[in-house]
């Protein structure tokens, strides 16, 4: 049928557009960071060591070479997916992407569970019921939450949960978090794994602090979307069309106008959770929690080029992918959009 | 002798008001109106825009918004359908009566199949139905509306307008409802669609003896396609009657004026009513046409005109037509009116 011809053609386009912006993006990051200036050796250690030794490095480094090697060097390190060791701690970008990335990841994906768990519940029940209870409620709560800063927040959760005596930072107990095999670097995961219930518990507890104060500050901006959205939805042409066909109200809500406002909420709560991965350093500041954000700004601060290299090149590649990852749902979900 | 007159009534409205509660004062859209159409009957609505006809048109079913209020009386089949349980007034609507709408384009829920449509609005009324059963219904419903079998699991989206407004009409009448509202059904396509749409209309009635109440705008739509006609101002029926009587002895200045403005091949010059619709939250005393009316006299300012029988044996609401003991004394003096400032027109 043609619309199965039509969904392969989109999906498989998109995924090749994905590739030249990849490119683009990569070359984007090595260039902006030659543009600054200096080399990343003098960057980092200029300061540090003496002008003989800094020669010295510059040269193992590669960067005495012409821009153009050095940009094809780079291009195979991305490829490769190894992009070199930090200047300033000698670690590998790859290990700090894997290390501090799976604990970005795990604390974003526990917090966007909560956003959308709060989220389209309270704004579909808002948004149906427009000035009930519900609807008050929960636009003040999106409000109020919004405003609230997230260390504010984060303060406040770490208050309360020290009475009760749960951990208020890390991501898991120090002997936990020291005798338990890292095989996907994502705690929960890698607790199960092990069959370790103790360890789950400890680690499961310290996720859910920094993922219930993330996830709660962005469910304000979901309640809102998916309100609005409900209420045109609601309010849409074929709505009033399936009522004159004497359809149940419930199924009107619920096949029709539910369906129909999330369409554009998956779009924004997709974006959503590309910042989320980039940029949840204030709530891995205030929690302690060892992700890539706060590491990236270490990294800046240190002047590391290198790292900070890795890290954004990673970022980039993510921010692509969860949006092919969004038009791909959208796709399945909405049959207007497809090449034809 | 119209159909309706032939055979009881189906659909019989009385006193029928439509209140938009605003926050200020109401928006009185249908303001005490009174018809009725027999099976097998078509009867137009015609009206300029924001007369109230798309508001009599839900009203009927009582798809109206909450804000607004209904009162009068609708008796379908005997049954009176104001103040119904909604419950029992949504089980009617599809099988009872259907309601097609103006803009075909976006009355399709764009994320679901055809057959999507078909199969929610058989099993909505028709629990029992086997997927054969629902399959071979709404493939013969489509097949009377010239859509192909091969369509039927197709989106909204891969239809042409024309096409869809016929899958509308083919979801209102896979019910076989026997009164259908069609609200401006031709109004957003074009002249050939128009025509096909009608001529279904005509076949409706012919084959299923079901009563059509057909709202537009247009004239000619109502002079090809209709038994009665009724016109409406400014959320009242002025003019009813049969369509031919109609056209050929129009009774009150408003249709006469709205005849004179239908455009034809002879048409040199574009005839129009000076105005424009008045406002319904605050519209103008006793007869609501006596602003723009050329014949206007002293008494339609005064008092609301009464209903009378015209020349063709239609009902209409005009003090030209009497009664005449009912005017008071100089009342026929032609109406002194103030010159409306170009501004206020504006």
């Amino acid at each position: 049928m043609s619309r199965g011809g039509g969904l392969r053609t989109y999906v498989l386009t998109r995924v090749l557009l994905a590739i030249p912006t990849v490119f683009i993006l990569v070359t984007m990051v090595f260039l902006l960071m030659r543009v600054a200036p200096g080399d990343p050796i003098t960057a980092a250690l200029g300061a540090k060591l003496p002008a003989k030794e800094l020669e010295k490095r510059k040269k193992e480094a590669g960067y005495d070479r012409p821009i153009a090697d050095q940009y094809v060097e780079y291009l195979g390190q991305v490829v490769t997916l190894d992009l070199g060791e930090s200047v300033t701690d000698n670690r590998s970008v790859k290990s700090i992407i894997v290390e501090n990335g799976s604990a970005t990841l795990e604390l974003t994906l526990a917090a966007f569970s909560i956003t959308l768990l709060v989220g389209i519940p309270i704004g579909l029940l808002a948004g149906r019921f427009r000035d009930g209870p519900i609807d008050v409620g929960g636009r003040l709560f999106a409000i109020v939450i919004y405003a609230f800063p997230v260390f504010f927040l984060g303060f406040l959760a770490q208050l309360l949960a020290s009475k009760v005596g749960w951990p208020t930072s890390g991501r898991a107990s120090p002997i936990v978090d020291f005798d338990l095999d890292k095989i996907s670097y994502f705690y929960v995961l890698d607790s199960l794994i092990a069959g370790d219930w103790n360890a789950f518990w400890d680690v499961l507890q310290h996720l859910f602090l920094p993922a219930l104060v993330l996830g709660l500050t962005i469910s304000g901006v979901m309640i809102r979307l998916v309100r609005v959205n409900l209420m045109q939805t609601l309010r849409g042409d074929y709505v009033e069309a399936a009522r004159a066909r004497g359809i149940s109200e419930r199924r009107v809500v619920i096949n029709h106008a539910f369906r129909n406002a999330l369409v554009p909420v998956i779009t924004v709560a997709g974006l959503q959770f590309a910042i989320l991965l980039s940029g949840a350093v204030l709530t891995e500041e205030t929690f302690n929690w060892p992700g890539i954000g706060s590491e990236l700004i270490r990294y800046l601060d240190e002047r590391d080029y290198i790292a900070v290299q890795g890290i954004v090149v990673v970022f980039a590649i993510a921010v692509v992918f969860v949006s092919l990852l969004i038009d791909l749902v959208n796709a399945f979900i909405d049959p207007r959009v497809r090449y034809r | 002798m119209s159909a309706a007159e032939e055979n009881a009534a189906i659909l019989e409205v009385a006193d029928m008001r439509v209140w938009y509660g605003t926050r200020g004062d109401p928006v009185r859209a249908v303001d005490g109106v009174s018809f009725s159409i027999g099976a097998g009957e078509t009867l137009g609505l015609v009206g300029e825009s924001g007369c109230g006809k798309s508001t009599l048109g839900r009203g009927t079913l009582g798809l109206l918004p909450p804000m607004a209020s209904v009162s009068g009386s609708v008796r379908y089949d005997g049954r009176e359908l104001v103040g119904m349980d909604p419950k029992e007034l949504r089980d009617m609507r599809g099988p009872e009566l259907g309601l097609i709408f103006q803009e075909p384009m976006t009355r399709l829920d764009p994320l679901q199949t055809i057959e999507k449509h078909f199969r929610e609005t058989l099993r909505t009324h028709e629990p029992d139905l086997d997927d054969d059963e629902v399959r071979r219904r709404s493939l013969e419903a489509l097949a009377g509306m010239g859509i192909p079998p091969t369509r039927f699991k197709q989106y909204p989206h891969e239809f042409s307008g024309g096409m869809r407004q016929r899958i509308m009409i083919a979801l209102a009448l896979v019910l076989n409802p026997k009164v259908l509202i069609a609200d401006e059904p031709t109004t957003a396509l074009d002249v050939i669609v128009e025509a096909q749409i009608l001529g279904i209309l005509a076949d409706l009635r012919r084959n299923f003896d079901t009563a059509v109440l057909l709202i537009t705008h247009n004239l000619g739509i109502v002079a090809e396609a209709c038994d009665r006609v009724a016109v409406m101002y400014a959320g009242e029926i002025v003019e009813q009657g049969d369509a031919r009587e109609v056209f050929a002895e129009p009774a009150h200045p408003y249709t006469r004026e709205l005849l004179r403005a239908t455009i034809s091949l002879e048409t040199t010059g574009l005839n129009y009513i000076d105005g424009a619709p008045p406002s319904l939250i605050d519209p103008p005393p006793a007869c609501r046409f006596h602003p723009r009316c050329p014949n206007a006299m002293a008494v339609c300012a005064e008092l609301a005109p009464e209903e009378t029988t015209g020349g063709g044996g239609q009902r209409v609401r005009c003090w030209l037509n009497g009664p005449e003991e009912r005017i008071p004394e100089g009342g026929r003096e032609p109406l002194e009116r103030e010159e409306i400032a170009a501004a206020e027109e504006a």
